[in-house]
């Protein structure tokens, strides 16, 4: 992502060389090192630089954090000290107030145009916006500011990419995902409540590391982990083919570890990478301990009916046809993907439309 | 408003206004403002929640069953309370009876909830209140190293081992990029920690960071995921199968002996990591005793960590239940979720509205009416810009929930108080506080403060440890004497319930008592309630400009900076505030509240 030094940054936005050795002097200062560390700092930003991310959060509940703090390789440690520069986060910064804010208007200056904006959570705009405040204002409004100035955009979790829970019917707050408020920057959802933590830092190092944003399928999730189904490729896969069915709780099924799909479990219809990477460094997933999918990485899936009720599109068949039924519909969403670059203008313009329909929603929510 | 006293505090908001928010390292959305006097000690102040989700209002009308998932994206730090909170309303309200190794499971679920969070809030949330990141820079790695051994035997505490961690340590200060570290308040005269025990302390907060998430493989195991595993009405979704065919798709000898090897790392990790941390570092500290607020005077707990299934009464429990009200230690009432007195929420200081403004409601009862207006003659701003709140109006997103018309403080410290006073019951709680308090020679009031509070948490997690290893013992006794049952289905089917049925569910938070009323009509969840742990803490005055614990903690507190607020945040932190629990709270009137909100 951000090949150029910090000080070529800083150089550009026409800062000369002896401001730039003078912010060196001060950051020395600033940390009590003295001056001999002042031409340290100033050769490591000629030379390097971590690529500086905002996290912001929104109506949340945190557990995307928790989540990406879980990651097992690369470790949470290792990325935060050494793979980017996790500037600003609320949740783990050590400045709190004015301190806090003013990191956040440096971050936007120095690195205009070069820094990563992750977004966790989603902003309300009904009572103008201020259901989430930030500093006094909507968080709306710091939002929109984060995403002016961003390279790229990272939608974590189920509530920056669809809304989530507060989201969820009558959504009181009028809860919006970040691509209905900011229609102007390439944005990456990575959904789930919360995403798979490897599926996190898996992302944000993608981008690192290859100097690009991930393939991205129709609905703005990178391929790699949201390309197919739970069901595709779950373990429980060959208990379902031959029409062998937990029943009810605790049943002898249950104990055998029989397919959970009469229990209600979204599997069939769930994109995600749970069956095959699964959770917490590898340990289990949902369904290897017993309950169903409740289709978390899906958009509205709170509203997609109880999590105890049957996909109901698929139940209305035999066992064999209904596997066969759910391949051709695999084959046809890969197919759709293949031709994302195609779509790329129409889609873009969807986007617009969205974003129009935002903005006119928006104006709609305030008195 | 003029100058008041209330519950022993002198309220003065004539000094010089200071105002923190974004409150960070905590979760969710605080805003703290504080009036300091001449000497910049802290005279008067004024806590407010700045965001609110709703989320009660959208389960109305949902399945029962449904309600722990919801419930628990009320916050993602605290996973799996809010779930099993709400599994325990469902039960209650439809009299569902439990297997004895769902609740022992559950009980496992819940201690290591615990043992988690207190343990990343230690290092990760509130460390950095006590410990200076630069000054670690300056450290004799030598000095460090007799430093961690004279008071642990963990392996990992070489003078090799912490010049490792330094170095990398100033390479990512000298990379001029500090992240998460970029202005804190390096230097502050309030950090008190010599260079090597900072260095310490920073290299276990990347440690921790490293082992938390071990940690959590039991919520995995059981649950399937963390954060946010898995829960079940009637029981757990994990079955057991120890002998038979298919043993690979359920609880089996292999996930068993995972969650020993993890509880057993995760005692050793807390007895020899945190707990040496949290003695060394209070014991430069204990000069430092501000920030007691109501802790000497009110404290409340719901209890939690029932013995045996389906008996949720005090003497069952393993964590306390009980009040303590005007400081009387001697005696320890009753807490009854029930009962209409006792637990009740005013909003005349929070942005809703009630019919009558004077009276407080309890949960079963509650109304929520959004109303968002900042105003009254001190306020300064707009309604989108908000430069300073006046506290004589309505002022956060909170509201104010009383025991028997008493403001509270519930958490760490509320508990082991209890347990305090409780000897009989709770022996390992009275024997360890003792032998803290004898450790850093300091007397029992000494509890009553930020590092009290700090201390209890820590407290708190050694006997979750514990508990944790005891509580898997039983889940093996009882296998091994043949019951391998996890769920009660009898009740599973709605149509086996009665047309009307109300329950309340409970438990202990991390931070405090938690607790949510349910109603259900025709198989649907007609009201929901919540009061959360940092409602009670976080929530502003009551009709009686009776204050909230957060502000009742900050209240006399000298700042060594004025405009460096690290004694505000160190005080706050340790209450391990959750913003995301506090202000969600809804109406059991979903249609007006809509109608209010939708401009």
């Amino acid at each position: 992502m951000a090949t150029e030094t910090f000080y070529e940054v800083m150089r550009r936005q026409g800062i000369t060389r002896r401001s730039f050795m003078k912010f060196c002097s001060l950051t020395a200062a600033s940390l009590g090192l003295g001056p001999t560390f002042a031409p340290k700092i100033a050769q490591a930003m000629e030379t390097k630089q971590r690529t500086p991310v905002i996290w912001l959060h929104g109506l949340e509940c945190t557990c995307c954090s928790e989540s990406f703090i879980r990651s097992a390789h690369p470790l949470a440690k290792d990325v935060v000290l050494s793979m980017l520069s996790l500037d600003y986060d609320d949740t783990l910064m050590a400045a709190a107030g004015h301190q806090a804010e003013a990191v956040l208007d440096e971050i936007k200056k120095k690195y205009k145009g070069n820094y990563i904006l992750a977004v966790e959570g989603n902003p309300p705009l009904n009572e103008d916006g201020m259901y989430c405040m930030h500093g006094g204002r909507p968080f709306v409004e710091i939002l929109k500011e984060a995403a002016a100035d961003a390279k790229a955009i990272i939608s974590w979790g189920a509530c920056a990419s669809w809304g989530c829970v507060q989201a969820a019917k009558p959504n009181p707050t009028r809860a919006t995902p970040v691509h209905k408020v900011i229609t102007d920057k390439p944005i990456i959802k990575v959904p789930g409540c919360p995403p798979i933590a490897e599926v996190m830092t898996g992302v944000i190092t993608y981008m690192l590391t290859f100097d690009r944003i991930p393939e991205l399928d129709r609905q703005g999730r990178p391929k790699m982990f949201y390309g197919q189904r739970i069901h595709d490729k779950c373990y429980r896969r060959p208990h379902f083919d031959a029409g062998q069915f937990v029943e009810e709780w605790d049943d002898d099924a249950a104990r055998k570890g029989f397919c959970l799909y009469k229990m209600g479990c979204k599997g069939p219809t769930t994109y995600n990478a749970c069956s095959t990477m699964r959770w917490n460094g590898g340990v289990s997933f949902p369904i290897q301990s017993g309950h169903g999918c409740i289709g978390c990485s899906e958009e509205g899936f709170w509203d997609k009916g109880g999590f105890y009720n049957r996909v109901t599109n698929i139940n209305q068949f035999g066992i064999e046809s209904n596997a066969d039924k759910i391949g051709g519909t695999i084959a046809a969403t890969a197919g759709a993907a293949v031709v994302a670059h195609a779509a790329a203008t129409a889609l873009s313009k969807a986007r617009s439309d969205n974003g129009n329909q935002a903005k006119s929603d928006q104006t709609k929510g305030g008195k | 408003m003029a100058a008041y006293e209330t519950q022993g505090f002198k309220m003065d908001n004539s000094g010089k206004r200071v105002i923190v928010d974004p409150v960070c390292r905590i979760e969710g959305h605080l805003r703290v403002e504080v009036n300091l006097d001449a000497k910049n000690v802290i005279t008067n102040a004024v806590s407010t929640g700045t965001m609110w989700r709703g989320l009660e209002v959208i389960l109305k009308g949902r399945d029962p069953r449904d309600a722990w998932a919801f419930t628990e994206r009320i916050c993602g730090v605290c996973t799996g309370t809010h779930a099993l909170t709400s599994v325990r309303a469902v039960e209650d309200a439809l009299n569902i009876q439990i297997p004895e190794n769902a609740n022992t499971i559950r009980n496992i679920m819940q201690l290591n909830l615990y043992v988690h969070d207190h343990l990343v809030h230690f290092y990760h949330l509130h460390a950095l209140d006590w410990v200076d990141v630069v000054s670690a820079l300056s450290a004799d790695p030598k000095k460090t190293s007799e430093l961690a051994q004279s008071i642990s035997d963990w392996p990992l505490s070489s003078p090799g081992y912490f010049r490792d961690v330094q170095n990398r340590l100033k390479k990512f200060v000298e990379s001029g990029q500090l992240g998460p570290f970029m202005n804190g308040y390096w230097g502050n005269p309030a950090y008190k920690l010599p260079p090597e025990a900072n260095l310490m302390a920073v290299t276990h907060y990347l440690e921790a960071l490293d082992f938390q998430k071990e940690i959590v493989k039991i919520h995995t195991i059981f649950g399937g995921k963390n954060p946010h595993p898995n829960w079940l009405v009637g029981g757990v979704p994990c079955a057991i199968n120890i002998n038979d065919t298919g043993a690979g798709g359920a609880i089996n000898m292999e996930r068993l002996n995972m969650v020993k090897s993890i509880i057993d790392r995760s005692k050793e990790f807390i007895e020899k990591v945190y707990i040496p941390d949290l003695l060394a570092i209070a014991s430069f500290y204990k000069g430092w005793l501000y920030g007691g607020g109501l802790s000497s005077k009110n404290v409340l707990s719901y209890g939690d960590i029932p013995q045996r299934a389906n008996d949720y009464s005090a003497s069952n429990l393993l964590f306390p239940r009980g009040a303590i009200i005007n400081g009387d230690l001697s005696k320890v009432h009753e807490v009854d979720l029930k009962d209409p007195e006792q637990v009740q929420e005013f909003v005349t200081h929070s942005w809703y509205k009630y019919p009558d403004e004077t009276k407080g409601l309890h949960p079963f009862d509650g109304i929520t009416e959004p109303y968002y207006h900042p105003e009254g003659p001190n306020f300064k701003g707009t309604r989108t810009k908000i430069e300073a709140l006046d506290e004589s109006a309505k002022y956060s997103w909170i509201k104010a929930p009383r025991w028997r018309g008493h403001a509270m403080e519930v958490g760490p410290l509320s508990r082991m108080l209890l347990g305090y006073v409780q000897p009989k019951q709770f022996p390992f709680i009275k024997e360890t506080i003792d032998s803290v308090l004898t450790k850093l020679d300091v007397p029992v009031t000494a509890l009553f403060s930020t590092l009290g509070r700090t201390a209890a948490r820590g407290i708190e997690t050694l006997y979750c440890a514990q508990l944790q290893s005891d509580q898997f013992d039983k889940l093996i006794a009882n296998i091994k004497a043949g019951d391998s049952t996890t769920a009660n289905v009898a009740k599973w089917d709605p149509s086996t319930w009665p047309a009307e049925a109300k329950g309340a569910g409970f438990t202990e938070a991390p931070r405090g008592a938690l607790g949510h009323w349910i109603k259900i009509k025709d198989t649907k969840i007609d009201n929901y309630q919540c009061v959360v742990p940092t409602t009670w803490n976080g929530g502003p005055r009551d009709p009686k400009g009776q204050i909230g614990a957060f502000e009742a903690a900050l209240m006399n507190t000298p700042l060594a900076v004025a405009d460096q607020p690290l004694e505000i945040l160190r005080t706050l932190h340790s209450f391990d505030p959750c913003l995301a629990c506090s202000t969600h709270v809804m109406s059991p009137d979903g249609d007006e509240l809509v109608k209010v909100t939708v401009r």
